[in-house]
Order: structure tokens, then C-alpha cells, then sequence
């Protein structure tokens, strides 16, 4: 692991040399996130979202535990137990808007993070693994939410919950039996509540337990950077601390702003108001929507509105919406151009900002708007693209495409010129 | 394997996608959704201002405790308000012996049970108690208020709208949907989801209830004041959360200016991208 130059780990004192001896605990944090990791020198902000996201997480297991010793996961006192906390616990209020607006901040800094990855081709080898992991804690992570967004208990917890696990109902022959084992009865009750709140608490742990892997993956070939070039020496890295400590510092305060802005000043605003109505299995909301990260992911579930052939629409539904995440696994091997980064790659580029980001941007907006017309075409026509996208398209076009030349190594990106190119360009100049 | 599968998958996606596509603007175009007086005279909430409105707003107490004074002379017959406790009135300005006076005087009492001797009886409520819930026999359910303003969107104005919208069914809608009559036992109200709701028109003339301070107790007051008060009902930490969240910005933006600057710092001697 690592570069030959990278900085070697020295006690400064007794004890730490006593700890480095029993237990390296303090060599392995040197050479993970201090100055023993050397890191490409060019990375931009857009690196940033990875640091980001490990903070949301911690910042979500703490809250997340506070606000489980004042809640009560039963079907009869959940909702007013969610108002407990909003009334009368020390700073109640202030722990569960932060929680709440966590889940938003979590998704938001982690679509930047895979939006990262989408355009500098992050999961190339080698580092597909890195890419997996990543696709797996966001499956992980989209279970928690959904899971977290029931347990106030509120009508939109109890009719998402209701949609989303008559989903498995539309598995053929197992899918209605499998849903009531699911849920334990015919609907969301006390037994889903119970285990929904149960998985809610664990599944953390296992994202960051997958973290902790996903990060392993990633020392092994170092991080990718900008230019898609990979590292050749020394000049081309830095140190990750100071370096990027300092960077990462600058980006979490920016983030903190702009996180407590909505925190403290907007709380409810990326919620929606039936969840403050206590859960009514008798009344029906009159648009059921979920949370706004899975808007992009609901629209293509919408999207299907007629059987095709035997297989009935709404299965057709269930997996494209699965499908449309599972896609992502595969995407080391759809995308073969052995360029990394889009700024190399004119074709990619075009059909990324121009048809990639825009039919995304589309699903976003009618997975949230009401199902009619003309949201349902549209949606229809940009999860379309989306597919053709990822299964068709990219393939073709790493391909065909004729990329623009890269620089010879990440120094002669970042200065201009790189000594050691020279050398190699004209070996008998030297 | 990938390659020879994935545009499979890709095309089957797609096609379906198309079936549903074309389904779909056949129907919208041979028999487009039918216009309804809902979608046509439904109306967002009128643009109202209240103290607590923006990061720097701030509870007006005179008018949250007229508000009060609405919610128990006249809300109160009908809707409940169980997250809020007696002694939650504290904050809307009113002392302890107030409190306790307004625990005592409520009309609906706190039942008890004896457990010795099976007695079902009341006791007058104390300020621990939570205000109690009223049990409503008429026609409909009259939504609990503690958090209505933050159970429907742009609640303040909403509550507002609705008090102060009531009036004759338009004869334009009757003409356009003859079959959208308000039914017998409704109110017709454009402010409302469905245009037609069980609640007559709660506060319908002025001086219904005698303000104590010597407000001009006029429908659109009254009206302003209850949705004032309700405001507070839903979340009365508000002030507490926007005062924190100045604080907590201020001390953000510091300590986000000393890493910026630690960062050229530390970056000084080396050129990134």
C-alpha cells in the first residue's frame, strides 16, 4: 500500500512509542487520514464530499442515538412521543432538526460525491472496488432513510411505508406473502413500526462498518484525481495532512453554513407538512410523495403506466427503480475508455452535461410533482434516457470517442511542465 | 458479458418505457383529464404577515395571548390541542397565578378514576395537565390544532385564509360544474382543498370575543390572532431556535474565515490545480 515516498510514522514521545509497539493504533491514523498518506496534489472541492460524507454520518449516529432514549417506538405513542421531543426535551427541537435535515445533508453530499464519481470516471480500475462499496452504503443509506422517515409515525411515514413495501407485492407468486413477513401483518402497524426502528439503529453501524471498507479500497491504489493521470512520483503528491486537513477544514465549515442555515432558520421546508398530521390508515393522502432524495428513483417507479406484454406495470415499475442503482455496479465495465476524467473526453462530456444531468434533473422534478400529465410523459422520457444512458450510450461512445491528449503526469498539469517528461520525451537530450 | 447484456437490458428498459409513453399520449389526447372545480377555484393562502415571520421574527405575546383568548372562547368548542399543556401558556407572557386561573376555569374538566372503589369522576385541570381533549359529536372531525399551521403548507396564512374566506359559492363555478354544489350541511371556501368543508364560519362578526387590551377585536384581527397564536402552538421553541441559530451562524462564519485562511496558509508554498 501506498507510494514508496510516503512519509514514515515516528513516535514523538515514550508513550507513544510504547503505544506504536502494543497496539500501531496511532501509525494507522498517520498513515490513513495524516501525513502518511500521500495524495495527489490537483484535486479540486469536488473532493471534498467524501470527508463530507463520513461527517453526516457521525453526525447522524449522534443525534440519531440522543433521540432514541426519548422515543417510543409503539404505533400509539410514536407520533406524540416525536413531539415530546419537540416540546419539552432539552433541545429537543434542535436534535431532531438536525437529524432530519442530516438525512437531507447526507444525500446531498453524497449525489455530489457520485456525481464526482460519474465524471471522473471514479470507479475505473483500479478501483472498481472503491465504486461497489460506494454503490452499496448508498443502498444502505436509502434503507435507513426510509426507514427513519417512518418512525414519527406522521401520514406520510405510514403511506410511504404503505407504498414502498407494496412494492415487494409486486414480486409474482411470493410477492404477497413476502411483503406481510415484511411487515408483519397486512399493513404498516405496531410490528412494522417496531422493526423499522430496529433496523434503523443497526444499519448505521453496518454503513460504517462498509466505510471502513470502502476507505481500505481506496489506499490501496491511492485517490483518483482531476486529470484522471495516475501518480508517478513524488512531485505529483502531497501529503494529506496539512494539506488537505486544511482543505477539508475550509469545506466543512462552508458546509456547516449552509447545514445550520437550514437548520436553524428553514427546518421543515425539505419536509413534507402531512407528516405532522398523526398516521390515519382510513385517509388517504391526497398525493403520496416521499423524501426528495428519492424523487429521481420514485419517478422512474411512476414511470411504467402500462403492462408490457405479461409482465404488469407496476412490477415493470419495481424493476426499473431497482435497476436504475443496480446499473451503477456495472459501470467499470459499460464505460471502457481507458481515459478517466471528462475533461478529456469531448463526446462523454456532451452526452453527460447534455443528457445525463438533464434527464436527472427532470426525474427529480416530477418524482416530487403529482402523478398526472404532463409529469408522467416527461418522466417517462427522461428515465428513457437515463437507461439508454448507462446501458447504450456510454458504451458506444468510449468506443468511438477520440480523446483529447492528457498531460504527461499530475506535476505538468499543475505547472505547466514536469521535468522528468522532458527526460522521457527525449532521452538523448539528457 | 457486460457489454453483450447491457444493451439488452438497456433496450428493454426502453421500449417499455416507449409502450407506456405512447399509451399515455394516446389517452391524454383522445380523452384529456376533465377539468375540475377543485383545480379551478382552489386558492393558495392569502399573503399575510406575521411578527414571528422570517430569521429575525420574534412572537408578539400581546397578540399570541388574544390569539389564546380566540382558540378558548371559540376554537376550543370543537378542536382539541393536545401537545400543549396549560403550563406551556406561561410563555405567551401570563403568570404563574394566571396559569393556574386558566387551568382551573377551563370548561372541560379532567376525568379521574378512583382505583379502590371503581368511582369515574373530575377534577379542575393544573397546570401540569395537558389541555383537554375535546370529544366532538357532530357532523365531521374537527382536526386537532397543535400543529396545523405545520400540517399544511404555508400554515399561518392558511388558518388565516380559511377563518376570513368563507362567502357565496362564485355563480361562474355553478355554471362551469353545475354537479359542484356545495351540499347541504357545507361551507363553501376556496381557501380550502376540496372547496367545500363542515366548519360554518367560526368567527363571523366583530367583537365575538372582548379583547382585553383594547384591540379592535374586528373578524380579520381575530382571525390574524388565532393563526398567530397557532403558530406558536405548533412550535413554540421558534424563537429559541432562530436566536440559537444566529449564534451558531455567527460563530460558523468565524471559524470558517480561520480555515480558509489556514488553508492558504498551509498551502502557500505549493501550487495545487
Amino acid at each position: 500500500m501506498s507510494f514508496a515516498w510516503a512519509n514514515e510514522y515516528k513516535p514523538s514521545n515514550g508513550l507513544m512509542q510504547w503505544l506504536d509497539e502494543k497496539l500501531p493504533l496511532p501509525r494507522f491514523v498517520y498513515n490513513a487520514v495524516g501525513a502518511g498518506y500521500p495524495v495527489p496534489r490537483n484535486l479540486n472541492y469536488m473532493w471534498n464530499f467524501g470527508v463530507l460524507a463520513g461527517f453526516c454520518l457521525v453526525l447522524q449516529i449522534v443525534t440519531g442515538v440522543i433521540l432514541a432514549m426519548h422515543y417510543a417506538p409503539n404505533a400509539l405513542v410514536a407520533f406524540d412521543s416525536t413531539e415530546h421531543i419537540m416540546r419539552d426535551v432539552n433541545w429537543g427541537w434542535m436534535l431532531r432538526y438536525a437529524h432530519a435535515n442530516g438525512a437531507s445533508a447526507f444525500f446531498v453530499v453524497v449525489y455530489l460525491h457520485i456525481f464526482r464519481g460519474f465524471f471522473y470516471s471514479s470507479y475505473k480500475a483500479p478501483r472498481e472496488m472503491i465504486w461497489l462499496l460506494g454503490v452499496v452504503i448508498f443502498l444502505l443509506m436509502m434503507a435507513t432513510a426510509f426507514m427513519g422517515y417512518v418512525l414519527p409515525w406522521g401520514q406520510m411515514s405510514f403511506w410511504g411505508a404503505k407504498v414502498i413495501t407494496g412494492l415487494f407485492g409486486a414480486i409474482p407468486v411470493v410477492g404477497e406473502p413476502l411483503q406481510v413477513w415484511l411487515l408483519g401483518g397486512f399493513a404498516p402497524d405496531n410490528a412494522a413500526l417496531n422493526r423499522f426502528f430496529s433496523l434503523h439503529f443497526l444499519l448505521p453501524f453496518v454503513i460504517a462498518g462498509v466505510i471502513i471498507l470502502h476507505i481500505w479500497a481506496l489506499h490501496i491504489p491511492g485517490s483518483s484525481n482531476p486529470t484522471g493521470v495516475e501518480v508517478k512520483q513524488e512531485s505529483d503528491t502531497v501529503p494529506f495532512h496539512p494539506y488537505y486537513t486544511a482543505k477539508d477544514g475550509f469545506g466543512l465549515g462552508v458546509f456547516l453554513l449552509i447545514y445550520c442555515a437550514v437548520l436553524f432558520f428553514a427546518p421543515n421546508a425539505l419536509g413534507h407538512p402531512d407528516n405532522y398530521i398523526p398516521a390515519n390508515p382510513l385517509s388517504t393522502p391526497a398525493h403520496i410523495v416521499p423524501e426528495w432524495y428519492f424523487w429521481p428513483f420514485y419517478a422512474i417507479l411512476r414511470a411504467f403506466t402500462y403492462d408490457f406484454f405479461f409482465i404488469p406495470a407496476k412490477l415493470m415499475g419495481v424493476l426499473a427503480m431497482f435497476g436504475a442503482i443496480l446499473v451503477w455496479f456495472f459501470l467499470p465495465w459499460l464505460d471502457t475508455s481507458p481515459v478517466r476524467s471528462g475533461h478529456y473526453r469531448p463526446l462523454f462530456r456532451k452526452f453527460f452535461w447534455f443528457g445525463l444531468i438533464p434527464a436527472m434533473a427532470v426525474l427529480f422534478y416530477c418524482g416530487g410533482a403529482p402523478a398526472q400529465e404532463p409529469y408522467v410523459m416527461l418522466s417517462q422520457l427522461a428515465s428513457l434516457y437515463y437507461f439508454a444512458h448507462f446501458l447504450i450510450i456510454l458504451p458506444i461512445v468510449s468506443s468511438i470517442e477520440k480523446p483529447e491528449p492528457l498531460p504527461f503526469s499530475i506535476t505538468e498539469a499543475v505547472l505547466g511542465k514536469d521535468e522528468s517528461a522532458v527526460l522521457n520525451a527525449n532521452p538523448a537530450a539528457a | 458479458m457486460v457489454r453483450l447484456f447491457g444493451p439488452l437490458v438497456g433496450l428493454f428498459f426502453a421500449v417499455a418505457l416507449l409502450w407506456s409513453f405512447g399509451n399515455g399520449a394516446y389517452t391524454a389526447i383522445k380523452e384529456p383529464a376533465p377539468a375540475t372545480a377543485e383545480h379551478e377555484f382552489h386558492l393558495h393562502p392569502k399573503d399575510v404577515k406575521f411578527a414571528s415571520d422570517g430569521p429575525f421574527g420574534k412572537f408578539d405575546k400581546q397578540q399570541l395571548q388574544r390569539g389564546f383568548q380566540v382558540y378558548k372562547e371559540v376554537c376550543s368548542t370543537c378542536h382539541s390541542m393536545r401537545h400543549v399543556a396549560f403550563r406551556d401558556l406561561a410563555e405567551l407572557g401570563y403568570s404563574e397565578a394566571e396559569v393556574k386561573a386558566i387551568a382551573k376555569q377551563w370548561g372541560t374538566k379532567q376525568p379521574t378514576f378512583d382505583e379502590k372503589t371503581g368511582e369515574r369522576g373530575e377534577r379542575d385541570n393544573i397546570p401540569s395537565d395537558y389541555i383537554p381533549v375535546v370529544y366532538y359529536a357532530g357532523q365531521g372531525v374537527p382536526p386537532d390544532l397543535s400543529l396545523i399551521t405545520k400540517a399544511r403548507h404555508n400554515g399561518g396564512a392558511y388558518v388565516y385564509s380559511l377563518l376570513t374566506g368563507y362567502q357565496e359559492q362564485p355563480a361562474e363555478l355553478l355554471k362551469k360544474f353545475p354537479d359542484a354544489k356545495t351540499p347541504d350541511g357545507l361551507y363553501y371556501n376556496p381557501y380550502f382543498a376540496n372547496l367545500n368543508l363542515a366548519m360554518p364560519q367560526p368567527i363571523a362578526s366583530d367583537d365575538q370575543v372582548a379583547y382585553a387590551d383594547g384591540t379592535k377585536a374586528t373578524v380579520d384581527q381575530m382571525s390574524k390572532d388565532v393563526a398567530a397564536f397557532l403558530i406558536w402552538a405548533a412550535e413554540p421553541k421558534q424563537d429559541k431556535r432562530k436566536q440559537t441559530g444566529w449564534a451558531v451562524l455567527g460563530f460558523l462564519l468565524a471559524a470558517t474565515v480561520l480555515a480558509y485562511l489556514a488553508k492558504k496558509n498551509v498551502w502557500a508554498d505549493k501550487k495545487a490545480a
